[in-house]
């Protein structure tokens, strides 16, 4: 954008804004709103819904101010008798098409066509219900998604997220004129194309039509059942996200209510995923070194770089798309999925309960978690080893139902012997934060030494840029690790899927030398999951990985594998990381999965 | 008011008299300037429908700053009652080619493309044999530009210059937002000049005859002849070259069959002049402006029908991608039928008069913006054959 100032006036008012700029955000600096829907500050210009259209002085048609850039001595009413008749239209269109039965919508509440409808008042039926008339397409058919056409307004927000963001294509416009809808390849049900379960179209879809699919009941039935024994683990984004959905500004830490609420619901192990984070890196990190010294040392053909796994729905891409890079996959479950194996083993057996009896719930910033869990893969404890996936969202719904007054309520800790943490973990929740919890670790195991960062802050793999690169020089390293004495360790971080798939074109082509690569499926990382609060934009997921930093940062023990609880679990079950148990429950494979 | 009668012309499928491509290389001999100023000075407005002045919008392009610019021909003929291109196409090819070429010259693009509506594929052979020629015409006059051929999909939407651009990128074809226009931003991105089949071949034309003789034809504001594409209740059915500026009711005395009740002027999309209206009716940027398009309706015919049909067709060819136009479309259309069956009161036709005019001046593109021309004109002049 250059930095040429353009003048105009909006309702009357000067403004000078940068060139370039859209009538829209002129607007907004002189602080009037206009209604939006289908414009989206992560997202390209659609123009489509044009409830944002706002008159200009000389122009036959009303422009659409999200899609329109200003031009010098443009007069601009955001509010005329026009522009209100027409918005006016707009909406009450988009009602008549929509099944509007609010009180039963799973976004009731937070529905930007609701607020829209609400502000405008539009009552009185004018126009005829088109609803009846078309059959209501309901897809079920995902363990992560719904969608339901019946409530989709046609922004194309969902489709230019999974293209634009994601780079997945799972969504598409088909046919036109009144039989236009949003839909999959082939029309086919959403499990059954390349869909990643990521959940990032549903934080952007405006209405109900594309939400996760809830396990609400599920958890609630369990908790009630006397028989059943609950755990929860709760992941490391949950605490930054969970406040903005019970009243919070973003940015706001709320882990000590959060625990109180869980035990307050009625869960009977409040427990942190953090800790098989850190359990992760133990088990990641040694898998990196031991994949170097046998490229190193022995000569052997490992697969380089190695990349993390702790984010399904990067997972599940790179089975569809890049099914000949599954071998660099680190072999490590997510942290959840490892949660899930050690808790009706490990747990079970030192707290004296039946995992037949146990219940395993997790709260995800995830969607595509909730698509793991139900992985063939994922019963290594003998059983489902994650039972139900919950996301931020709905762990706020249920405190609401519970009637708890969260922002009242008194810090309190994780039960033990899988509820200590270290700020390593926290950060995972951030893109780089897996990156950097390994190096934390990775490093010192090394040399003895930390990392060479003030404050342990490896500043050069945090940030929201696209593609991160970092290289660390290892020296004075241990006897032991003699191989890798005056080496650079290349490392590379990508977050959303769009930035991991430009990553790996140039992995698969051999344009770029990496050791490790962090990839994280939603933007931002797990701050930005597709199950945390909605709305999302680039402020937002600023504010909650500030937040996150400083949660590390206000933590005693910052490495992973300073983790009491982590020396505990090797020491009394898993033996050594790598090792025989470790394998058993700790780790996985992958298989490829087709395009289309 | 320019008083003229109907007057036929035969310049557009006149005989080619001289030797192939003669006035492409006796223009090539003139500087783009002054080709543009010719152009310019002409009048010449488009004749697909919108009618923008062609001399300026090849000025605009050519002055972007762009080393990559396009020529396209949007040989798409969609609108209903419309049939003039593929005749164009099939009897005067060369006199398109010959515009695009001085175009492409003009505005410094080196590749120009025919986006051929997906129907006209059995004229394909003839066309690339003629392409062909062209190619190796345009190489002995040291000419940098080339024509190719590119195939529609059938959808009407596909005519709108911005879904072109889309559908000849592989993307779906959706209307894009304006500005930026085409002149700035068309195919691929790159400064582009569309114009319409008729409108090249008249460019070529006016590159024969001049602009001074052109422009003898015609009014101030619609310079020159056009062609016309003549259907419905008449006993001569078929395609003239006529001067503009002609009232409504010379022609119908000419074509139509004697108990004519109403001309759709333009298409689906455009007006619906009644016979009480005919005689202060000019056809011309001045009136009514036609893409070609003139569909004769006699007393037999149910105007409840036509416009029935014609919201059928919007509804069909609407991309779908706009609240008013998608939604719009399908209210207007049930709008009509509830009050045809008594469910909604008369009134409720004002109602979506209204609805009509918000889609005029809200819908993303030319095709829900001009729902309104025939809803509105055939409400206001045919309200008891609606409601009756
Ligand atoms: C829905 C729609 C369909 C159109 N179809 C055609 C078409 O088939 N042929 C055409 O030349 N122009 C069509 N147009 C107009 C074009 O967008 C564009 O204005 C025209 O090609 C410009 O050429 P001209 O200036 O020579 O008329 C259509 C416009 C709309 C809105
Ligand atoms: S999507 Fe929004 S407007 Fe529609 S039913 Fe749900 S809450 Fe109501
Ligand atoms: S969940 Fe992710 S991959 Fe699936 S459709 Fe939505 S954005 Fe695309
Ligand atoms: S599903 Fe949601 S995001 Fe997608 S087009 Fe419909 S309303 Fe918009
Ligand atoms: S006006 Fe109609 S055809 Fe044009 S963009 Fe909107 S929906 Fe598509
Ligand atoms: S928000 Fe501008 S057109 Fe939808």
């Amino acid at each position: 954008m250059s930095e040429y100032l353009v003048n105009l006036k909006v309702n009357n008012i000067p403004v000078s804004v940068k060139e370039g700029t859209s009538i829209l955000d002129a607007a907004k600096k002189l602080n009037f709103n206009i209604p939006t829907l289908c414009n989206h500050p992560d997202l390209s210009v659609a123009g489509n819904c044009r409830v944002c259209v706002v008159e200009v002085k000389g122009a036959r048609l009303l422009a659409a101010s999200c899609a329109t850039p200003v031009s010098e001595g443009m007069e601009v009413s955001t509010n005329s008798e026009k522009v209100r008749t027409a918005r006016k239209h707009v909406i009450e269109l988009l009602l008549s098409e929509h099944n509007a039965d609010c009180t039963k919508c799973f976004k009731n509440g937070n529905c930007e066509l609701q607020d829209l409808a609400s502000e405008y008042r539009v009552g009185d039926h004018v126009f005829i219900d088109l609803v009846k008339a078309k059959d209501k397409i309901l897809d079920i058919s995902s363990p992560s998604i719904t969608k339901d056409d019946s409530k989709c307004i046609r922004c194309q927000r969902c489709v230019r997220t999974c293209e634009e963001l994601q780079a997945v294509g799972a969504l598409a416009v088909v046919k036109k004129g009144d039989h236009q809808r949003i839909s999959t390849f082939l029309n086919k049900p959403l499990d059954e194309v390349v869909c990643t379960n990521c959940g990032q179209c549903i934080n952007r879809c405006p209405t109900g039509s594309l939400t996760e699919r809830t396990y609400l009941d599920e958890v609630w039935n369990a908790i009630n059942d006397p028989s059943k024994h609950v755990v929860v683990q709760t992941a490391p984004a949950v605490r930054i996200g969970l406040g903005e959905d019970l009243g919070y500004d973003p940015g706001e830490r709320v882990t000590g209510k959060m625990v109180a609420a869980l035990r307050h619901i009625g869960f009977d192990s409040v427990l942190d995923t953090d800790f098989t984070a850190d359990l992760t890196i133990m088990e990641e990190g040694t898998e990196l070194l031991t994949r170097l010294k046998r490229a190193l040392v022995d000569g052997e053909k490992v697969a380089l770089p190695m990349m993390t796994s702790c984010s399904p729905g990067w997972i599940k891409f790179q089975e569809h798309m890049f099914p000949d890079l599954l071998d660099n996959l680190s072999t490590c479950k997510s942290p959840q999925q490892m949660f899930g194996a050690l808790a009706k083993t490990y747990y079970a057996r030192k707290k004296g309960i039946d995992p037949k009896n146990m219940v395993s719930v997790s709260i995800m910033p995830c969607t595509a978690k909730k698509f793991e869990c139900v992985r063939p893969e994922m019963r290594d404890s003998g059983y489902q080893d994650v039972d139900y996936v919950l996301t931020t969202r709905e762990l706020a719904m249920m405190v609401k139902q519970a009637g708890i007054d969260f922002m009242k309520l008194e810090d309190e800790k994780y039960d033990s012997i899988m509820g200590n943490s270290t700020g390593a973990a926290v950060i995972f929740g951030a893109t780089g934060g897996v990156m950097e919890a390994a190096l934390r670790t990775a490093y010192e195991i090394v040399t003895g030494r930390e990392v060479p960062f003030t404050n342990l802050k490896i500043m050069p793999v945090r940030g929201f840029e696209g593609i991160k690169e970092a290289k660390i020089m290892i020296k004075g390293v241990k006897p032991e690790w003699g191989f890798l004495e005056g080496a650079e360790l290349s490392v590379a971080i990508a977050h959303g899927l769009s930035n991991a798939n430009e990553l790996m074109k140039a992995v698969r082509t051999g344009k770029v030398n990496y050791h490790f690569i962090e990839v994280m499926g939603c933007p931002g990382g797990c701050l930005g999951g597709g199950g945390q609060p909605i709305p999302t934009s680039p402020d937002i997921r600023q504010k909650r990985a500030d937040a996150i930093y400083s949660e590390d940062e206000g933590l005693p023990l910052r490495k992973s594998h300073e983790n009491p609880e982590v020396a505990q679990i090797y020491k009394d079950f898993l033996g050594e990381p790598l090792g025989h148990k470790s394998h058993d429950l700790l780790h996985t494979h992958y298989k490829p999965r087709k395009r289309y | 008011m320019e008083n003229k009668t109907l007057k036929k012309i035969d310049l557009i499928f006149a005989d080619y008299t001289s030797s192939k491509y003669k006035v492409l290389e006796k223009v090539l001999e003139k500087t783009p300037d002054e080709i543009i100023n010719e152009i310019i000075d002409s009048g010449l407005k488009g004749r697909g429908g919108a009618g923008f002045p062609t001399g300026l919008k090849w000025k605009f392009t050519k002055n972007e700053d762009n080393p990559v610019k396009y020529v396209i021909c949007n040989a798409d003929e969609g609108e209903p009652g419309t049939f003039k291109d593929r005749e164009i196409l099939e009897r005067v090819f060369r006199k398109v080619l010959s515009g695009m070429a001085t175009c492409g010259y003009a505005i410094g693009a080196k590749e120009g493309y025919i986006y051929l509506r997906g129907e006209y594929l059995y004229l394909v052979p003839e066309l690339e044999k003629e392409i062909e020629y062209f190619d190796e015409f345009a190489k002995k006059l040291n000419l940098d530009f080339r024509i190719f051929l590119r195939m529609g999909s059938g959808a009407y939407i596909c005519g709108e210059e911005s879904a072109l651009f889309e559908s000849m990128e592989g993307k779906r074809g959706e209307p894009r937002n304006k500005p930026p226009y085409p002149t700035v931003s068309g195919y691929n991105q790159c400064p582009t000049v569309i114009n319409n089949v008729e409108t090249f071949a008249t460019v070529q034309i006016i590159c024969k005859i001049g602009s001074e003789e052109f422009k003898k034809l015609g009014t101030s504001d619609s310079r020159g002849s056009k062609l016309f594409s003549v259907s419905g209740d008449t006993p001569t059915p078929g395609i003239y070259e006529l001067e503009l500026g002609m009232p409504l009711t010379d022609f119908v005395d000419n074509y139509g069959d004697g108990d004519t009740k109403a001309v759709q002027v333009g298409g689906a999309s455009g007006f619906c002049v009644p016979r009480k209206h005919l005689k202060d009716t000019i056809i011309g940027f001045e009136g009514i402006p036609t893409g070609g398009s003139m569909m004769i309706f006699n007393s037999s015919r149910s105007m409840y029908n036509v416009l029935h049909d014609y919201l059928e067709f919007f509804n069909e060819e609407s991309c779908g991608q706009c609240t008013p136009c998608r939604v719009g479309c399908q209210q207007l259309l049930k709008g009509i039928e509830s009050v045809k069956k008594g469910e909604r009161k008369p009134q409720y036709l004002d109602e979506l008069k209204k609805l009509a005019s918000t889609m005029k001046i809200a819908a993303k593109c030319g095709l829900g913006q001009s729902v309104a021309n025939p809803f509105n004109s055939i409400v206001d002049n045919f309200r008891e054959e609606i409601i009756y």
